[in-house]
Protein backbone atom coordinates (compact mmCIF):
# COMPACT_ATOMS: atom_id res chain seq x y z
CA UNK A 1 0.00 0.00 0.00
CA UNK A 2 1.37 3.42 -0.90
CA UNK A 3 1.85 6.16 1.68
CA UNK A 4 -1.26 8.27 2.24
CA UNK A 5 -1.37 11.61 0.49
CA UNK A 6 -1.63 15.05 1.99
CA UNK A 7 -5.09 16.29 2.95
CA UNK A 8 -6.20 19.76 3.94
CA UNK A 9 -8.04 20.10 7.24
CA UNK A 10 -10.12 22.93 8.69
CA UNK A 11 -10.54 22.74 12.48
CA UNK A 12 -13.57 24.12 14.37
CA UNK A 13 -13.20 27.66 15.70
CA UNK A 14 -14.25 26.56 19.19
CA UNK A 15 -11.60 23.82 19.26
CA UNK A 16 -8.56 25.89 18.37
CA UNK A 17 -8.40 27.97 21.62
CA UNK A 18 -8.15 24.70 23.57
CA UNK A 19 -4.83 23.94 21.87
CA UNK A 20 -2.94 27.23 21.86
CA UNK A 21 -0.57 26.52 18.96
CA UNK A 22 -3.12 24.81 16.70
CA UNK A 23 -4.03 26.63 13.45
CA UNK A 24 -7.48 26.71 11.86
CA UNK A 25 -6.09 25.28 8.62
CA UNK A 26 -3.44 22.63 8.30
CA UNK A 27 -2.13 19.97 6.00
CA UNK A 28 -1.14 16.46 7.02
CA UNK A 29 -0.88 12.97 5.58
CA UNK A 30 -3.85 10.66 6.19
CA UNK A 31 -5.60 7.92 4.21
CA UNK A 32 -8.79 7.91 6.31
CA UNK A 33 -10.60 10.05 8.86
CA UNK A 34 -9.30 7.73 11.61
CA UNK A 35 -5.72 8.32 10.43
CA UNK A 36 -6.41 12.03 10.31
CA UNK A 37 -7.54 11.92 13.96
CA UNK A 38 -4.35 10.04 14.88
CA UNK A 39 -2.32 12.71 13.09
CA UNK A 40 -4.06 15.46 15.04
CA UNK A 41 -3.56 13.57 18.31
CA UNK A 42 0.15 13.20 17.55
CA UNK A 43 0.55 16.95 17.08
CA UNK A 44 -1.81 18.06 19.82
CA UNK A 45 -2.27 15.41 22.52
CA UNK A 46 -5.87 15.35 23.70
CA UNK A 47 -7.37 16.62 20.45
CA UNK A 48 -8.67 13.23 19.34
CA UNK A 49 -10.63 12.87 22.59
CA UNK A 50 -12.32 16.20 21.83
CA UNK A 51 -13.43 15.00 18.40
CA UNK A 52 -14.00 11.25 18.91
CA UNK A 53 -15.61 9.24 21.70
CA UNK A 54 -14.96 5.78 23.13
CA UNK A 55 -17.34 3.98 20.73
CA UNK A 56 -14.98 4.75 18.86
CA UNK A 57 -16.77 7.22 16.61
CA UNK A 58 -16.79 10.87 15.69
CA UNK A 59 -18.54 12.65 18.60
CA UNK A 60 -22.28 13.08 18.26
CA UNK A 61 -22.15 16.86 17.92
CA UNK A 62 -19.07 17.01 15.71
CA UNK A 63 -19.47 16.80 11.95
CA UNK A 64 -16.68 15.76 9.58
CA UNK A 65 -17.35 16.59 5.93
CA UNK A 66 -15.32 15.11 3.09
CA UNK A 67 -16.21 16.03 -0.50
CA UNK A 68 -19.47 17.51 0.72
CA UNK A 69 -20.64 14.42 2.61
CA UNK A 70 -20.68 13.58 6.32
CA UNK A 71 -17.86 11.17 7.00
CA UNK A 72 -17.18 8.49 9.62
CA UNK A 73 -13.88 7.30 11.03
CA UNK A 74 -13.52 4.66 8.30
CA UNK A 75 -14.21 7.09 5.45
CA UNK A 76 -11.19 7.00 3.09
CA UNK A 77 -9.40 10.24 2.18
CA UNK A 78 -8.04 10.74 -1.32
CA UNK A 79 -4.81 12.72 -1.73
CA UNK A 80 -5.60 16.41 -1.78
CA UNK A 81 -8.97 15.99 -0.06
CA UNK A 82 -10.48 18.93 1.80
CA UNK A 83 -11.76 17.89 5.24
CA UNK A 84 -14.03 20.18 7.22
CA UNK A 85 -14.40 19.44 10.93
CA UNK A 86 -17.34 21.44 12.27
CA UNK A 87 -19.22 21.83 15.51
CA UNK A 88 -22.90 20.98 15.12
CA UNK A 89 -25.66 23.43 15.93
CA UNK A 90 -26.22 22.49 19.55
CA UNK A 91 -26.24 24.29 22.83
CA UNK A 92 -28.39 26.81 24.62
CA UNK B 1 -5.09 39.99 55.22
CA UNK B 2 -6.82 36.82 54.10
CA UNK B 3 -8.70 36.93 50.84
CA UNK B 4 -11.62 34.76 49.92
CA UNK B 5 -12.69 33.48 46.53
CA UNK B 6 -16.05 32.01 45.65
CA UNK B 7 -15.56 29.38 42.95
CA UNK B 8 -18.75 29.29 40.93
CA UNK B 9 -19.67 26.73 38.27
CA UNK B 10 -22.30 27.79 35.73
CA UNK B 11 -23.85 26.49 32.55
CA UNK B 12 -21.65 28.97 30.67
CA UNK B 13 -18.25 28.83 32.28
CA UNK B 14 -16.64 29.23 35.70
CA UNK B 15 -16.70 32.51 37.61
CA UNK B 16 -14.58 33.64 40.55
CA UNK B 17 -15.87 36.21 43.03
CA UNK B 18 -13.26 37.78 45.27
CA UNK B 19 -13.39 39.72 48.51
CA UNK B 20 -11.30 40.40 51.59
CA UNK B 21 -12.02 38.98 55.03
CA UNK B 22 -14.82 41.49 55.58
CA UNK B 23 -16.75 39.84 52.73
CA UNK B 24 -18.63 43.05 52.06
CA UNK B 25 -17.53 44.02 48.56
CA UNK B 26 -17.11 41.44 45.84
CA UNK B 27 -15.67 41.51 42.34
CA UNK B 28 -16.86 39.13 39.63
CA UNK B 29 -14.28 37.58 37.32
CA UNK B 30 -15.28 35.38 34.39
CA UNK B 31 -16.45 33.51 32.49
CA UNK B 32 -13.50 31.14 32.53
CA UNK B 33 -13.03 27.75 30.83
CA UNK B 34 -14.07 29.00 27.36
CA UNK B 35 -17.69 29.23 28.57
CA UNK B 36 -17.94 25.44 28.72
CA UNK B 37 -20.75 24.13 30.93
CA UNK B 38 -18.99 23.77 34.28
CA UNK B 39 -20.51 21.49 36.91
CA UNK B 40 -18.11 21.97 39.83
CA UNK B 41 -15.15 24.18 40.73
CA UNK B 42 -12.92 23.46 43.72
CA UNK B 43 -9.82 24.84 45.36
CA UNK B 44 -7.26 22.16 46.20
CA UNK B 45 -5.32 22.39 49.49
CA UNK B 46 -2.38 23.94 47.59
CA UNK B 47 -4.59 26.68 46.11
CA UNK B 48 -4.85 25.16 42.63
CA UNK B 49 -8.30 25.61 41.12
CA UNK B 50 -9.93 22.75 39.21
CA UNK B 51 -13.17 22.87 37.22
CA UNK B 52 -15.15 19.80 36.14
CA UNK B 53 -16.83 20.41 32.83
CA UNK B 54 -18.43 18.82 29.83
CA UNK B 55 -19.08 20.26 26.43
CA UNK B 56 -21.71 18.94 23.99
CA UNK B 57 -19.14 19.12 21.21
CA UNK B 58 -15.89 18.02 22.81
CA UNK B 59 -16.89 15.85 25.78
CA UNK B 60 -15.53 15.90 29.34
CA UNK B 61 -12.53 17.78 30.67
CA UNK B 62 -11.09 19.01 33.92
CA UNK B 63 -9.73 22.55 33.69
CA UNK B 64 -6.90 23.62 35.99
CA UNK B 65 -5.49 27.00 37.03
CA UNK B 66 -2.38 27.34 39.19
CA UNK B 67 -2.42 31.15 39.19
CA UNK B 68 -5.74 31.90 40.81
CA UNK B 69 -7.74 31.81 37.60
CA UNK B 70 -5.56 34.00 35.36
CA UNK B 71 -4.69 31.15 33.02
CA UNK B 72 -6.14 27.68 32.52
CA UNK B 73 -5.18 24.34 31.03
CA UNK B 74 -7.51 21.44 30.41
CA UNK B 75 -7.17 17.69 30.21
CA UNK B 76 -9.31 14.70 29.43
CA UNK B 77 -6.37 12.30 29.15
CA UNK B 78 -7.59 9.01 30.59
CA UNK B 79 -11.01 10.50 31.33
CA UNK B 80 -12.69 7.97 29.08
CA UNK B 81 -14.69 4.79 29.33
CA UNK B 82 -13.34 1.49 28.01
CA UNK B 83 -13.72 1.21 24.21
CA UNK B 84 -17.29 0.27 23.34
CA UNK B 85 -18.76 1.47 26.66
CA UNK B 86 -21.17 4.42 26.70
CA UNK B 87 -19.05 7.56 26.16
CA UNK B 88 -18.37 9.87 29.10
CA UNK B 89 -20.43 13.01 28.54
CA UNK B 90 -19.25 15.30 31.26
CA UNK B 91 -17.13 15.71 34.37
CA UNK B 92 -19.44 16.42 37.29
CA UNK B 93 -17.71 16.55 40.64
CA UNK B 94 -14.27 16.96 42.15
CA UNK B 95 -12.50 16.39 45.46
CA UNK B 96 -8.87 16.97 46.37
CA UNK B 97 -6.99 15.61 49.35
CA UNK B 98 -4.10 13.42 50.46
CA UNK B 99 -2.22 14.47 47.29
CA UNK B 100 -4.85 13.04 44.99
CA UNK B 101 -7.61 14.50 42.84
CA UNK B 102 -10.90 12.64 42.30
CA UNK B 103 -13.44 13.28 39.55
CA UNK B 104 -16.99 11.97 39.19
CA UNK B 105 -18.50 11.77 35.72
CA UNK B 106 -21.65 11.10 33.71
CA UNK B 107 -22.56 8.29 33.13
CA UNK B 108 -21.77 7.52 36.75
CA UNK B 109 -18.12 6.70 37.19
CA UNK B 110 -15.10 7.78 39.19
CA UNK B 111 -11.57 8.73 38.13
CA UNK B 112 -8.48 9.72 40.08
CA UNK B 113 -5.40 11.72 39.24
CA UNK B 114 -2.07 11.65 41.04
CA UNK B 115 -0.51 14.40 38.89
CA UNK B 116 -2.82 17.30 39.62
CA UNK B 117 -5.33 16.58 36.87
CA UNK B 118 -2.97 16.10 33.92
CA UNK B 119 -3.83 12.42 33.51
CA UNK B 120 -6.68 10.33 34.89
CA UNK B 121 -7.12 6.70 35.91
CA UNK B 122 -10.50 4.97 35.96
CA UNK B 123 -11.59 3.62 39.35
CA UNK B 124 -12.91 0.37 37.90
CA UNK B 125 -13.94 -1.11 41.24
CA UNK B 126 -17.04 1.08 41.40
CA UNK B 127 -18.29 -0.34 38.09
CA UNK B 128 -17.93 -3.85 39.52
CA UNK B 129 -20.48 -3.22 42.29
CA UNK B 130 -23.18 -5.86 42.07
CA UNK B 131 -25.90 -3.22 41.69
CA UNK B 132 -24.27 -1.51 38.67
CA UNK B 133 -26.74 -2.87 36.10
CA UNK B 134 -29.67 -1.42 38.03
CA UNK B 135 -28.42 2.19 38.23
CA UNK B 136 -30.85 4.50 36.44
CA UNK B 137 -30.50 8.12 35.34
CA UNK B 138 -32.51 10.78 37.14
CA UNK B 139 -33.67 14.00 35.50
CA UNK B 140 -30.10 15.28 35.58
CA UNK B 141 -28.69 12.09 34.05
CA UNK B 142 -26.84 9.15 35.63
CA UNK B 143 -24.31 11.28 37.45
CA UNK B 144 -21.73 10.87 40.19
CA UNK B 145 -22.21 14.28 41.75
CA UNK B 146 -20.56 14.19 45.18
CA UNK B 147 -17.23 12.86 46.40
CA UNK B 148 -16.42 13.07 50.12
CA UNK B 149 -12.94 12.23 51.37
CA UNK B 150 -12.06 11.00 54.83
CA UNK B 151 -9.96 13.71 56.52
CA UNK B 152 -7.21 11.36 57.75
CA UNK B 153 -7.62 8.02 55.94
CA UNK B 154 -6.80 8.37 52.22
CA UNK B 155 -8.38 5.00 51.45
CA UNK B 156 -11.87 5.99 52.58
CA UNK B 157 -14.12 7.75 50.06
CA UNK B 158 -17.87 8.24 49.85
CA UNK B 159 -19.60 8.97 46.54
CA UNK B 160 -23.20 9.91 45.76
CA UNK B 161 -24.85 8.81 42.53
CA UNK B 162 -28.23 9.76 41.06
CA UNK B 163 -30.00 7.45 40.93
CA UNK B 164 -28.10 4.71 42.73
CA UNK B 165 -27.37 6.06 46.21
CA UNK B 166 -24.33 6.43 48.44
CA UNK B 167 -21.34 4.09 48.16
CA UNK B 168 -18.23 3.83 50.33
CA UNK B 169 -14.79 2.38 49.79
CA UNK B 170 -12.32 1.60 52.55
CA UNK B 171 -9.56 0.37 50.22
CA UNK B 172 -8.92 3.33 47.95
CA UNK B 173 -11.59 2.40 45.40
CA UNK B 174 -10.93 -1.30 44.82
CA UNK B 175 -14.18 -2.42 46.43
CA UNK B 176 -17.34 -0.50 47.31
CA UNK B 177 -20.23 -0.99 49.71
CA UNK B 178 -23.72 0.50 49.27
CA UNK B 179 -24.66 2.70 52.24
CA UNK B 180 -28.33 3.53 51.94
CA UNK B 181 -30.03 1.73 54.84
CA UNK B 182 -32.91 3.81 56.14
CA UNK B 183 -33.16 6.07 53.08
CA UNK B 184 -36.62 6.10 51.51
CA UNK B 185 -37.59 5.79 47.85
CA UNK B 186 -41.08 7.33 47.61
CA UNK B 187 -41.13 6.59 43.88
CA UNK B 188 -41.01 2.80 44.41
CA UNK B 189 -43.93 0.44 45.17
CA UNK B 190 -44.90 0.53 48.86
CA UNK B 191 -43.21 -2.74 49.79
CA UNK B 192 -39.94 -1.76 48.05
CA UNK B 193 -39.33 1.68 49.51
CA UNK B 194 -36.10 0.83 51.35
CA UNK B 195 -33.93 -1.01 48.80
CA UNK B 196 -30.20 -1.59 49.17
CA UNK B 197 -29.50 0.75 46.24
CA UNK B 198 -31.47 2.95 43.87
CA UNK B 199 -31.92 5.91 46.21
CA UNK B 200 -32.02 9.35 44.64
CA UNK B 201 -29.38 11.09 46.73
CA UNK B 202 -28.99 14.77 45.88
CA UNK B 203 -26.22 15.89 48.21
CA UNK B 204 -23.95 14.64 51.01
CA UNK B 205 -21.74 16.60 53.40
CA UNK B 206 -19.43 15.42 56.18
CA UNK B 207 -19.59 17.11 59.59
CA UNK B 208 -16.32 18.78 60.61
CA UNK B 209 -14.25 16.73 63.03
CA UNK B 210 -16.71 13.82 62.88
CA UNK B 211 -15.91 11.70 59.83
CA UNK B 212 -18.65 9.24 60.70
CA UNK B 213 -21.33 11.93 60.63
CA UNK B 214 -22.71 12.56 57.16
CA UNK B 215 -25.72 14.65 56.25
CA UNK B 216 -27.76 13.77 53.17
CA UNK B 217 -30.34 15.74 51.23
CA UNK B 218 -32.28 13.21 49.21
CA UNK B 219 -35.03 13.51 46.62
CA UNK B 220 -37.16 11.91 49.34
CA UNK B 221 -36.22 13.48 52.64
CA UNK B 222 -33.33 14.73 54.73
CA UNK B 223 -31.10 12.33 56.63
CA UNK B 224 -28.18 12.05 59.03
CA UNK B 225 -25.84 9.12 59.59
CA UNK B 226 -23.55 8.84 62.58
CA UNK B 227 -21.87 5.63 61.42
CA UNK B 228 -20.32 6.60 58.11
CA UNK B 229 -23.50 6.03 56.12
CA UNK B 230 -24.25 2.47 57.24
CA UNK B 231 -27.54 3.63 58.78
CA UNK B 232 -29.47 6.80 58.08
CA UNK B 233 -32.03 8.53 60.28
CA UNK B 234 -34.67 10.90 58.93
CA UNK B 235 -34.22 14.47 60.15
CA UNK B 236 -36.83 16.07 57.92
CA UNK B 237 -39.36 16.97 60.65
CA UNK B 238 -39.65 20.75 60.86
CA UNK B 239 -38.58 21.41 57.28
CA UNK B 240 -41.00 23.00 54.78
CA UNK B 241 -40.45 20.19 52.29
CA UNK B 242 -38.81 16.79 51.99
CA UNK B 243 -37.33 17.85 48.64
CA UNK B 244 -34.21 19.84 47.92
CA UNK B 245 -30.84 19.48 46.29
CA UNK B 246 -27.84 20.79 48.26
CA UNK B 247 -26.56 20.35 51.80
CA UNK B 248 -23.61 22.17 53.38
CA UNK B 249 -21.88 21.53 56.68
CA UNK B 250 -20.68 24.24 59.04
CA UNK B 251 -16.86 24.54 58.97
CA UNK B 252 -16.42 23.90 62.73
CA UNK B 253 -19.68 22.84 64.38
CA UNK B 254 -20.71 19.25 63.55
CA UNK B 255 -24.23 19.92 64.87
CA UNK B 256 -24.87 22.66 62.35
CA UNK B 257 -26.02 22.02 58.78
CA UNK B 258 -27.53 24.15 56.01
CA UNK B 259 -30.16 23.31 53.37
CA UNK B 260 -32.08 25.04 50.61
CA UNK B 261 -35.36 23.07 50.46
CA UNK B 262 -37.57 23.44 47.38
CA UNK B 263 -41.33 23.16 47.34
CA UNK B 264 -41.50 19.57 46.07
CA UNK B 265 -40.49 17.33 43.20
CA UNK B 266 -43.78 17.68 41.32
CA UNK B 267 -44.70 21.26 42.23
CA UNK B 268 -42.17 23.21 40.16
CA UNK B 269 -39.07 22.75 42.31
CA UNK B 270 -38.73 26.35 43.44
CA UNK B 271 -38.55 28.06 46.83
CA UNK B 272 -41.51 27.10 49.07
CA UNK B 273 -44.32 29.67 48.61
CA UNK B 274 -41.89 31.49 46.27
CA UNK B 275 -40.19 32.95 49.38
CA UNK B 276 -36.47 32.23 49.56
CA UNK B 277 -34.82 30.82 52.66
CA UNK B 278 -31.79 28.83 53.72
CA UNK B 279 -32.67 26.46 56.54
CA UNK B 280 -30.25 25.64 59.33
CA UNK B 281 -30.19 23.18 62.19
CA UNK B 282 -28.02 23.83 65.25
CA UNK B 283 -28.72 20.41 66.77
CA UNK B 284 -27.84 17.92 64.02
CA UNK B 285 -31.30 17.97 62.51
CA UNK B 286 -33.57 17.78 65.59
CA UNK B 287 -34.93 21.27 64.95
CA UNK B 288 -34.74 23.66 62.00
CA UNK B 289 -35.02 27.37 61.49
CA UNK B 290 -35.10 29.53 58.40
CA UNK B 291 -32.74 32.37 57.57
CA UNK B 292 -34.45 34.68 55.10
CA UNK B 293 -33.53 38.28 55.94
CA UNK B 294 -32.17 39.81 52.75
CA UNK B 295 -33.45 36.99 50.52
CA UNK B 296 -36.40 37.68 48.19
CA UNK B 297 -39.71 37.09 49.98
CA UNK B 298 -41.95 37.15 46.94
CA UNK B 299 -41.78 35.78 43.39
CA UNK B 300 -38.71 33.62 44.12
CA UNK B 301 -39.30 30.93 41.51
CA UNK B 302 -35.69 29.75 41.38
CA UNK B 303 -34.07 26.50 42.38
CA UNK B 304 -30.72 25.76 44.00
CA UNK B 305 -28.87 22.84 42.46
CA UNK B 306 -26.94 19.97 44.07
CA UNK B 307 -23.57 21.61 44.56
CA UNK B 308 -24.68 25.24 44.84
CA UNK B 309 -24.60 25.77 48.64
CA UNK B 310 -21.32 26.28 50.50
CA UNK B 311 -19.75 27.58 53.69
CA UNK B 312 -16.41 29.28 54.24
CA UNK B 313 -13.99 28.61 57.15
CA UNK B 314 -13.82 32.22 58.40
CA UNK B 315 -15.27 33.44 61.73
CA UNK B 316 -18.18 33.88 61.73
CA UNK B 317 -18.68 31.39 58.93
CA UNK B 318 -19.92 32.62 55.57
CA UNK B 319 -22.70 30.79 53.77
CA UNK B 320 -23.25 31.07 50.01
CA UNK B 321 -26.14 30.05 47.76
CA UNK B 322 -26.16 30.09 43.95
CA UNK B 323 -29.49 29.94 42.15
CA UNK B 324 -30.74 28.51 38.90
CA UNK B 325 -31.58 32.10 37.97
CA UNK B 326 -27.95 33.17 38.21
CA UNK B 327 -28.00 35.06 41.51
CA UNK B 328 -25.39 34.46 44.16
CA UNK B 329 -26.45 35.22 47.73
CA UNK B 330 -23.94 35.55 50.57
CA UNK B 331 -24.27 35.56 54.33
CA UNK B 332 -21.33 36.61 56.51
CA UNK B 333 -23.13 35.87 59.79
CA UNK B 334 -23.64 32.10 59.56
CA UNK B 335 -26.84 32.27 57.54
CA UNK B 336 -28.82 34.83 59.55
CA UNK B 337 -28.82 37.68 57.00
CA UNK B 338 -28.12 37.67 53.30
CA UNK B 339 -27.07 39.96 50.46
CA UNK B 340 -27.06 39.38 46.71
CA UNK B 341 -23.43 39.62 45.56
CA UNK B 342 -23.94 38.74 41.87
CA UNK B 343 -26.95 38.63 39.63
CA UNK B 344 -27.57 37.81 35.95
CA UNK B 345 -24.95 35.05 35.92
CA UNK B 346 -25.81 31.93 33.90
CA UNK B 347 -27.55 29.12 35.79
CA UNK B 348 -25.32 28.34 38.77
CA UNK B 349 -24.43 24.68 39.16
CA UNK B 350 -21.97 24.87 42.05
CA UNK B 351 -20.38 27.10 44.67
CA UNK B 352 -17.24 26.40 46.70
CA UNK B 353 -14.98 28.65 48.76
CA UNK B 354 -11.22 29.12 48.76
CA UNK B 355 -9.45 31.19 51.43
CA UNK B 356 -5.93 32.47 50.86
CA UNK B 357 -3.96 33.48 53.95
Amino acid sequence: MSDPGEVHVRLPAALVPLFPDAPRLLTLRAGSVAELMSGLEERWPGMRACLCDETPAVRRHINVFVAGRRAKLDTPLAPGADVYILTAVSGG
Amino acid sequence: MPGISLLVGTRKGAFILRSDEARQDWTVDGPHCQTWPVNHVIGAPDGTIHAAAGNEWFGPAVWTSTDGGKSWTHSSKGLSAPEGAPPIKSAWSLAAGHGRLWCGVEPAGLFRSDDGGETWEHVEGLQRHSSRESWLPGAGGLILHHIVLHPSDPNQVWVAISTAGVFHTADGGRTWEARNRGVRCDYMPEDQRYPETGQCVHGIAMAPGMPNRIYQQNHCGMYRSDDGGRNWESIEAGLPSTFGFPVAAHPRDPERVYLAPLNGDSKGRYMPDARAAVWCSHDAGSTWRDGREGLPQRDAFFNVLRQALATDPLTPAGVYMGTGGGELYASRDEGETWTCVARHLPTITSVETLVSR
